[in-house]
């Protein structure tokens, strides 16, 4: 058996460091408490060494001119655990979850697939890094013999089989977390190290310590065995960071939701997974003049929600944070919160990444990322409802369609072989006449004799109707308010003179035209549905 | 002399490695891939719809333009190849273009409502790239406002294609594209044909109008301008040939889909 311990010194600063990567180099302070009384928790080395001291007052570090002080954040300390344990999850299934700052792995059997332990530690380093996190990891057989040496030593501790006594040697008696008392009583012996403790007699000890003397001895000498307390990393993938001042424009916001996409798509990576939606939380501002909404009389005002929901779905699972970042900018613009933000929660839907295989003779076909951001700029540019795939509706209403989502297949043979509406008495090689409607569609003055149009005005223009078919009646849907009546004719009309430039149809100069046209019985009018091209 | 040229070669081959593959190799611009446009007459005009080029279709009102906007359509969507369309005018209507064989989960419909968002649509469409077959339906939007579409965007659309596998197709009233464009169609209706259960046909329309029925009408291509050294008349010496050549066909109206019925029965 092989365990892998991986630590994160100084847990909370680096927390707060991963939220915000600018600070990384910098000396920086964390102050916890209530206002006004805020005391320095926590502090990174370089903080340490301009002279900051734990339990000092907020006034006091703000003394110091090079060090950023920030709150302590529990939010951003969950958010780092849970990322901690995606980079357990991404080496080994078999992990235990020992602190919110420490995890250990059983790496047995890992040789063949990442290497040796030398290397499986340096990828864990490695991925720790690039989920925002410096750690320490140490690889042992006994489990808390890694444990303490993850502690005591920085970077990567790597102790062989046998030598477990002879590395915790070195340690000092406080990386065994004794309690204060027992802790004095060692001091007082002149005890400072792990060597010395394992030179005790455990008899002489547990008479003098008790049972918890004789747990001490053990580990010291790497002799005390336990077994692996298994967690199962959770699927949540969550990002959250609440901010200092309300953010209300776009710009500033991109900033934060590019780190929070960063950090997601890290986690996903770890995980080998991928997005398939992103929610989009955010905790709004109070502002007095938007939340009531007077609607008149004596009404009364309704508080408009203090919170902005929205989520963005995706064709493809992908984690590529820079798209995530374009897609949900335009989201955003689209469809703005009301207010000033204060707390952004991103979490994302996991999801198998997609997996194809590319070919040579596939016919042409966007790739689906890029499609994505076209297609919602395009939505930007001309509306949500006027982009997408055409959808015929199993009706009989004329010209009725509704707009799909547009998801073109790659591979031919998923294209279902011609539904043969047209081919029964007509030869495949003539094309059918195509149709172009007017949208929306064009009121008309007709000219009748016998109830049959032979004149037609409009835009305009006037024309004779030199051949006509019908009238066609189609009507429908009578038992709801936009029912249907409508008597359709197809018209060839020549146009014999232009008075006015049409503003919906170019001038057909004097061409012939063949339109269709049909009476309205419901609002005994006459409109153009379009005309044939 | 010799011994010069070849260094500086290879110096100018150093200096641009993994910039330009080969750049001194003979490159083709003329090899042109062709496809077909789902009409016969059409493919055996013009040789088919160029790749990597911006084809135009103009012509007046039901001139037959759309038509082969659709034949093109269903040709590419039956070959699984992403199409898009720009509907400048929202003009397009589905049901003819099922009928007409279009593939509708294929299409990308973008449905504008001026010129300005019809060109920025296309621009984003062209920049997105992967698309088999783009058209640009300008057919029912005013003869000046095209005019006044500047020479650039065009220029633009002709680059944005080139050395892709993208047909660019765009509908006019009018040629404007002038020279950026590779294939360059007129239209022209023939009168319609109208077919009748009357028994003689010197009965007027107006009489028993229910008795008629549009069969369709004939569409004269005329070939105006081609790139392709295949098509072109002088080949050899002008790849901007210009072609005075046109075709003939027969369209059918169908009007089944419609799900219509006709009000009474023809007088005898």
């Amino acid at each position: 058996m092989a365990f892998a311990s991986i630590y994160v010194p100084n847990f909370p600063v680096q927390a707060v460091v991963r939220a915000e990567p600018s600070l990384r180099n910098q000396a920086v302070v964390l102050v916890d408490g209530t206002p006004p009384i805020c005391n320095v928790v926590a502090a990174n080395e370089a903080a340490l060494l301009a002279g900051i001291e734990l339990g000092m007052s907020k006034s006091q570090a703000a003394q110091f001119h090079a060090v950023e002080i920030r709150n302590r954040s529990r939010v951003q300390e969950k958010s780092a655990h849970a990322a901690l344990l995606d980079l357990g999850a991404s080496v080994s299934p078999r992990l235990e979850d020992t602190a919110s700052d420490t995890i250990i792995l059983d790496i047995s059997g890992l040789t063949s697939l990442l290497g040796s332990d030398e290397n499986i530690s340096a990828q864990l380093v490695q991925r720790a890094s690039a989920l925002g996190l410096l750690v320490n990891v140490a690889v042992s057989s006994n489990l808390e013999v890694a444990l303490h040496a993850v502690r005591g030593f920085s970077s990567i501790t790597v102790i062989p089989p046998g030598e477990e006594a002879k590395c915790l040697g070195k340690l000092s008696m406080r990386a065994l977390l004794p309690s204060v008392e027992i802790l004095e009583t060692l001091e007082r012996w002149g005890v400072r190290d792990c060597a010395a403790l394992a030179a005790l007699p455990v008899l002489q000890l547990s008479e003098r310590l008790g049972q918890e003397g004789v747990r001490l001895h053990e580990l010291a000498r790497g002799a005390c065995e336990r077994s692996l307390v298994l967690a199962q990393p959770g699927v949540r993938f969550e990002e959250e960071m609440a901010l200092d001042f309300a953010i209300a424009e776009l710009e500033p916001l991109s900033f934060l939701l590019g780190r929070l996409l960063d950090q997601l798509c890290a986690r996903l990576e770890a995980r080998a997974l991928a997005a398939c939606a992103i929610r989009t939380h955010f905790d709004l501002e109070d502002s007095f003049e938007k939340d009531f909404q007077v609607l008149g009389g004596n009404s009364p005002p309704q508080l408009t929600p203090k919170t902005y929901e929205k989520v963005l779905s995706l064709p493809v699972p992908t984690r590529n944070s820079k798209m995530l970042l374009k897609l949900l900018r335009l989201h955003l613009q689209a469809d703005p919160p009301h207010a000033a933000i204060l707390k952004v929660i991103l979490s994302a839907e996991p999801a198998r990444p997609r997996v194809s295989q590319g070919g040579l003779f596939l016919p042409n076909c966007p790739d689906p990322e890029k499609l994505e951001l076209t297609l919602e700029r395009l939505a930007k540019l001309v509306g949500q409802t006027n982009v997408g795939s055409p959808e015929l509706i199993d009706t009989y209403r004329p010209g009725d369609f509704r707009m799909a989502r547009f998801a073109p297949a790659s591979d031919e043979s998923t294209i279902p072989r011609k539904n043969a509406t047209a081919a029964t008495h007509i030869p495949k090689e003539t094309p059918l006449t195509a149709f172009r409607v007017f949208r929306p569609e064009i009121q008309l003055n007709v000219e009748l004799q016998q109830n049959y149009p032979t004149r037609i005005y409009f835009h305009g223009m006037r024309g004779n109707i030199i051949a006509a078919s019908g009238p066609w009646r189609t009507s429908g849907d009578w038992w709801r308010e936009d029912t249907w009546q409508r008597d359709e004719w197809d018209v060839e009309v020549r146009f014999d003179s232009v008075s006015g430039q049409s503003q919906k149809i170019s001038s057909p100069r004097t061409q012939n035209g063949i339109y269709r046209i049909y009476y309205n019985s419901l609002r005994a009018a006459w409109f153009a549905h379009g005309r044939y091209d | 002399m010799a011994v010069n040229l070849a260094t500086l070669r290879s110096n100018v081959e150093l200096a641009l490695a993994g910039r330009v593959a080969a750049p001194f190799s003979y490159r083709d611009r003329h090899a042109v891939e062709t496809v077909s446009t789902g009409i016969a007459e059409i493919d055996s005009l013009a040789g088919g719809l160029p790749r990597g080029a911006l084809t135009e279709i103009f012509g007046s009102a039901c001139s037959g333009r759309t038509t082969l906007l659709l034949s093109a359509l269903a040709a590419r969507t039956a070959h699984a190849e992403a199409c898009a369309l720009i509907d400048g005018c929202d003009a397009f209507d589905p049901h003819s273009a099922v009928a007409a064989g279009v593939e509708l989960k294929q299409l990308l419909w973008v449905r504008c409502r001026n010129i300005e968002q019809t060109l920025r649509a296309t621009d984003l469409l062209l920049q997105g790239g992967g698309f088999g077959f783009i058209a640009l339906d300008l057919g029912d939007m005013r003869a000046d406002v095209l005019r006044h579409v500047p020479l650039e965007s065009w220029f633009r659309f002709r680059r944005a294609v080139e050395d892709t596998q993208t047909i660019l197709m765009v509908l006019e009233p009018e040629s404007n594209a002038k020279t950026c464009a590779s294939l360059v169609l007129r239209m022209e209706a023939e009168p319609a044909r109208w077919s009748t259960t009357l028994e003689t046909r010197a009965l007027d329309f107006f009489k028993y109008p229910s008795s008629w029925l549009l069969e369709g009408f004939g569409i004269r291509a005329e070939l105006l301008r081609s790139r392709m050294p295949s098509i072109a008349t002088n080949s050899s010496q002008k790849p901007f040939a210009s072609a005075d050549r046109s075709e003939f066909f027969e369209t059918n109206v169908l009007r089944s889909y419609l799900g219509v019925a006709r009000m009474e029965p023809a007088p005898k």
